[in-house]
C-alpha cells in the first residue's frame, strides 16, 4: 500500500459507507477493535475519574486553544522568534509538497539517505515517508505499533494505536515475515507474547537508532515565549530520536502553538488521561533550540499549513483545530468500533477525522470527503470525551450543511434533496400534514397487507434488516380533534 | 399551568399511542393538556442531515404554535433537544422531555402506574448527551408497581439508528442495532423501554424482522397503563 499518494486521505478512497461495507465484513477485526476500544473506554473513565476539577481542565484547554485560534499569527511569529533565538531555524510549508521538499533537502544535506522517525500525525498528513522514498531516502518508523504498519505495508487506523487492528498473532507473522528484509530479522522461535514481540522490535530498532545522522518528528505542543518543543509517548523511541541523532527535523501543523510553557501544567494532565489513560506518559521530551555538546547540534522546526487556514477562516468549523491528538473520540465512537479507522480513508479517522479531514481538504473536493460528516449518528459520546471540548456532533451538522449547500445548484437533485424538499413543503401547514397522514394511513395498509417488511427503491436500506412501522389507522391530531379536545 | 403537547411528526403519524399515553398520564395527575393544531415539525431531521435552510424555516410556526403556554411536554428526547439547542425562540427554554417534566416540573417519580413484566430501558444519545435527562427515567421506571426491571449492558451505547444515518450508513447501523439486540436478549426482558420512538422504531423494527417477541414501548405508555 505505500507509496500510494497521500495528503491527508488516501487519494481515490471510497466514500464512507462503500469502505465501511469491507470493514463490516471482517469479523476479526470487529472482534479486534471491540476488545480494544472497550478496554482503553472504561480505563479513561477511571483515570478522569480521579481529578475533581477535570471540567476545570477541560473548560481551560478549550479556552487557551480559542485564544491560540483568535491570535494564530501573532503566537507563531513570536514562536519563530524565540526557537531562532536559541539557536534552532525555522521553516514555513504552505502545504505538503513544500514541506516534504523542505525534509528532503535538509536530509540529503547531511549526506544520508536514511531517518528514523518519532510517530508523528502531521507527517503522516503530508505523506512524508513515501515522498522521501521517491527521492531515495529510506524513513523507519521507530514507534512499535507504527513500525508494525510500516513493516506490513499496511495503513494505520487509530491516531494514537495505529495497528489496533491487529492481534498479537497477526503482529507475530509479520515481523517474522517482515524485519528481516528491513533489518535485523526477528529471532528464531518469535512467540506472540507481548514481551517476547517487543524485544523483538527493541533488536531491529537498535541498530538504526544508533546509525541514524538524521530524526525525524512531530509536535504536541511548541510554546511561543520559550521556543521551546515537545514530544509525548509511551516507548522511549522519541527520546531516542530527539536525543542521539546529529540533526532534528520537526514537522508541525501550526496550530499546535502555545502562547505559554506554563500552558503546558493544563495540556500535560488532559493529554495523557485523555489519550492513554495514564496520570502521565512515560516520556515527555522537551527541548529548546540546541544545546552544545548536547543532543542534536542542528534543530529545523518545519511550520505546515496544508489546509489550516482555511479551517480557521470558517467560524463554526475552526475549533476542529483545537485537537490535540488523543484519540479519545475514536475510543468511545459507536461507529469507530464497527468500522475501524481505515474506512475514514484519511490519517484522522474516527469522528476527529470526519470533521478535520473534509475541512483540510476542502468541502466539495471529492466524495470520499463530503461522505464523512454523514458517518456519524450524532451520539454525543465523542463531546463528552474530548478533553478540549470540541463540539464534534455540531460541527458535523455544520459541515453536512455545507456539503448540501454545495450541491444545492446540481442540475440532477438526489432523491434526498427532493424528499427533504418535500416534506418541508407538507410540514409548511398542519392542513398538508393531516392529508399525508391520512394517505400515509392508506398507503401503510396497502403494504401492511404484504407484511410491511420489504420496501423497494432507496427504502431497501431500511428494510434490509428491519421491519417497517405502518402508519396508524388514524393519526394523534386526527384522534385528538374526533375526541372533541382542546 | 398551561401544558401543550408538543408530539413530535412521526409520533403523530406513527405511533399516536404515545400522544395518548402522555396525555393520561398528566390528566392522571390532574392536569389538563392542550394540543395545539398548528404544530408541524421542529425541523430536527433537516437539520442534522444538512438542510439547514428548510429547518430554519420551520422555527417561525413552532414558535407560533406554541406560544403563551407555560410547558411544552414532548416524548421525543431527540427533538425536544433540537429545539431547545437550536431554535433560539422564546417558546424553546418552556420545551420538556416527558420524563424531565414529571421529575423536574412536577416533582413527581410515582405515577401509580402497574406493568407486571420484565423490562430493560435503552437511555437514547440525545435524551442522555443533549438533555441531560440522567436517570429520571428509572426514577420514574422504579415506581411502577410490579415492573422488575432490569439493567441493560452497555446500556449507554448508541443504537444506531442517527436519524438519516440509519439509510446513509445502513450497513454500519444495523450492526450497532445487532450489538443492541444481543444486550437486551442478555437481559432476558419481554419488553424494551426507551423515551425515543424513533431509536424504538429502529431496534423494534429489528426485534420484528428476526421474531424475537420483544416489544418495544416508549416510557409513557408504560407510565400510562394501570391495573
Amino acid at each position: 500500500m505505500s507509496g500510494e499518494k497521500v495528503n491527508v486521505v488516501w487519494l481515490g478512497s471510497p466514500t464512507f459507507p462503500n469502505a465501511a461495507h469491507e470493514a463490516l465484513q471482517d469479523a476479526q477485526l470487529r472482534r479486534n477493535l471491540k476488545h480494544a476500544t472497550t478496554t482503553i473506554r472504561d480505563k479513561r473513565l477511571r483515570a478522569v475519574a480521579e481529578l475533581d476539577d477535570w471540567e476545570t481542565l477541560r473548560l481551560a484547554g478549550s479556552q487557551i486553544k480559542d485564544r491560540v485560534m483568535r491570535h494564530l499569527d501573532e503566537y507563531l511569529l513570536r514562536l519563530e522568534a524565540s526557537v531562532t533565538a536559541a539557536g534552532g531555524v525555522v521553516h514555513w510549508a504552505e502545504d505538503a509538497a513544500a514541506a516534504t521538499r523542505i525534509v528532503a533537502d535538509l536530509v540529503r544535506a547531511q549526506g544520508t539517505d536514511e531517518v528514523v522517525k518519532v510517530k508523528s500525525m502531521a507527517t503522516q498528513e503530508i505523506g512524508l515517508n513515501e515522498a522521501l522514498a521517491a527521492d531515495g531516502i529510506t524513513a523507519t518508523e521507530t514507534d512499535l505499533a507504527e513500525l508494525i504498519v510500516q513493516l506490513d505495508d499496511d495503513r494505520p487506523s487509530h491516531i494514537l494505536v495505529p495497528a489496533i487492528h491487529r492481534n498479537r498473532t497477526e503482529i507475530r507473522d509479520i515481523f517474522r515475515r517482515e524485519m528481516g528484509k528491513n533489518g535485523v530479522p526477528a529471532p528464531d522461535g518469535l512467540t506472540d507474547e507481548p514481551r517476547v514481540l517487543a524485544e523483538a522490535a527493541r533488536r531491529h530498532l537498535r541498530e538504526k537508532f544508533l546509525r541514524a545522522k538524521v530524526a525525524v518528528s512531530g509536535a504536541n505542543f511548541a510554546c511561543a515565549d520559550t521556543g521551546t518543543v515537545g514530544v509525548v509517548e509511551s516507548e522511549g523511541n522519541g527520546r531516542m530520536c530527539v536525543t542521539l541523532p546529529e540533526t532534528l527535523i520537526t514537522v508541525m501543523g501550526i496550530e499546535k502553538v502555545l502562547p505559554s510553557f506554563t500552558d503546558l501544567e493544563v495540556f500535560l494532565q488532559l493529554l495523557p488521561r485523555s489519550s492513554t489513560a495514564e496520570r502521565m506518559n512515560p516520556y515527555t521530551s522537551l527541548w529548546t533550540g540546541v544545546t552544545p555538546g548536547d543532543g542534536p547540534q542542528e534543530f529545523h522546526l518545519i511550520l505546515l499549513d496544508n489546509g489550516r487556514s482555511a479551517t480557521l477562516a470558517d467560524r463554526e468549523g475552526r475549533s476542529a483545530l483545537h485537537c490535540i491528538r488523543c484519540s479519545a473520540c475514536l475510543n468511545v465512537c459507536p461507529v469507530y468500533e464497527r468500522t475501524g479507522g481505515r474506512s475514514y480513508g484519511s490519517v484522522y479517522p474516527g469522528p476527529i477525522g470526519a470533521v478535520l479531514t473534509p475541512q483540510l481538504v476542502g468541502v466539495g473536493s471529492s466524495e470520499h470527503a463530503d461522505s464523512l460528516p454523514f458517518a456519524s449518528t450524532l451520539c454525543g459520546a465523542c463531546f463528552d470525551a474530548c478533553p478540549v471540548r470540541i463540539d464534534i456532533p455540531e460541527m458535523l451538522v455544520h459541515l453536512r450543511a455545507k456539503v448540501v449547500d454545495a450541491h444545492r445548484q446540481d442540475r440532477l437533485p438526489k432523491p434526498e434533496a427532493l424528499a427533504m424538499k418535500g416534506a418541508r413543503v407538507v410540514f409548511g401547514s398542519p392542513r398538508r400534514l393531516a392529508l399525508a397522514e391520512k394517505l400515509g394511513a392508506l398507503g401503510g395498509r396497502v403494504a401492511g397487507i404484504r407484511g410491511g417488511r420489504w420496501l423497494p427503491g432507496p427504502a431497501r436500506k431500511w428494510t434490509a434488516a428491519r421491519d417497517v412501522p405502518v402508519p396508524a389507522r388514524e393519526s394523534f391530531r386526527a384522534w385528538w380533534r374526533k375526541a372533541g379536545r382542546p | 399551568m398551561r401544558v401543550a403537547l408538543f408530539i413530535a411528526c412521526y409520533n403523530d403519524a406513527l405511533f399516536p399511542d404515545t400522544g395518548k399515553a402522555v396525555t393520561t398520564v398528566l390528566e392522571r395527575l390532574g392536569h389538563t393538556v392542550e394540543f395545539p393544531m398548528a404544530q408541524t415539525c421542529c425541523g430536527q431531521m433537516h437539520y442534522n442531515t444538512g438542510y439547514r435552510r428548510e429547518a430554519e424555516s420551520l422555527v417561525g410556526a413552532f414558535n407560533d404554535a406554541f406560544r403563551g403556554y407555560d410547558a411544552i411536554v414532548t416524548p421525543s428526547g431527540s427533538c425536544g433537544g433540537h429545539v431547545r439547542h437550536h431554535h433560539g425562540t422564546e417558546t424553546a427554554p418552556n420545551v420538556h422531555e416527558f420524563s424531565e417534566f414529571l421529575v423536574d416540573v412536577l416533582g413527581v417519580t410515582d405515577v401509580g402506574a402497574y406493568y407486571p413484566h420484565r423490562v430493560t430501558y435503552h437511555p437514547t444519545c440525545h435524551s442522555l448527551r443533549m438533555l441531560r435527562v440522567g436517570d429520571k427515567p428509572l426514577q420514574l421506571l422504579r415506581a411502577v408497581e410490579g415492573i422488575d426491571l432490569v439493567e441493560l449492558p452497555e446500556a449507554e451505547s448508541c443504537c444506531g439508528f442517527g436519524g438519516t444515518f440509519a439509510m446513509k450508513n445502513s450497513e454500519t447501523s444495523i450492526a450497532m442495532l445487532q450489538d443492541k439486540m444481543a444486550n437486551v436478549g442478555k437481559t432476558e426482558a419481554d419488553t424494551l423501554c426507551a423515551s425515543d420512538n424513533s431509536c424504538l422504531m429502529h431496534i423494534g423494527g429489528g426485534f420484528g424482522r428476526i421474531k424475537s417477541g420483544v416489544r418495544t414501548l416508549h416510557l409513557a405508555e408504560i407510565l400510562a397503563a394501570t391495573r
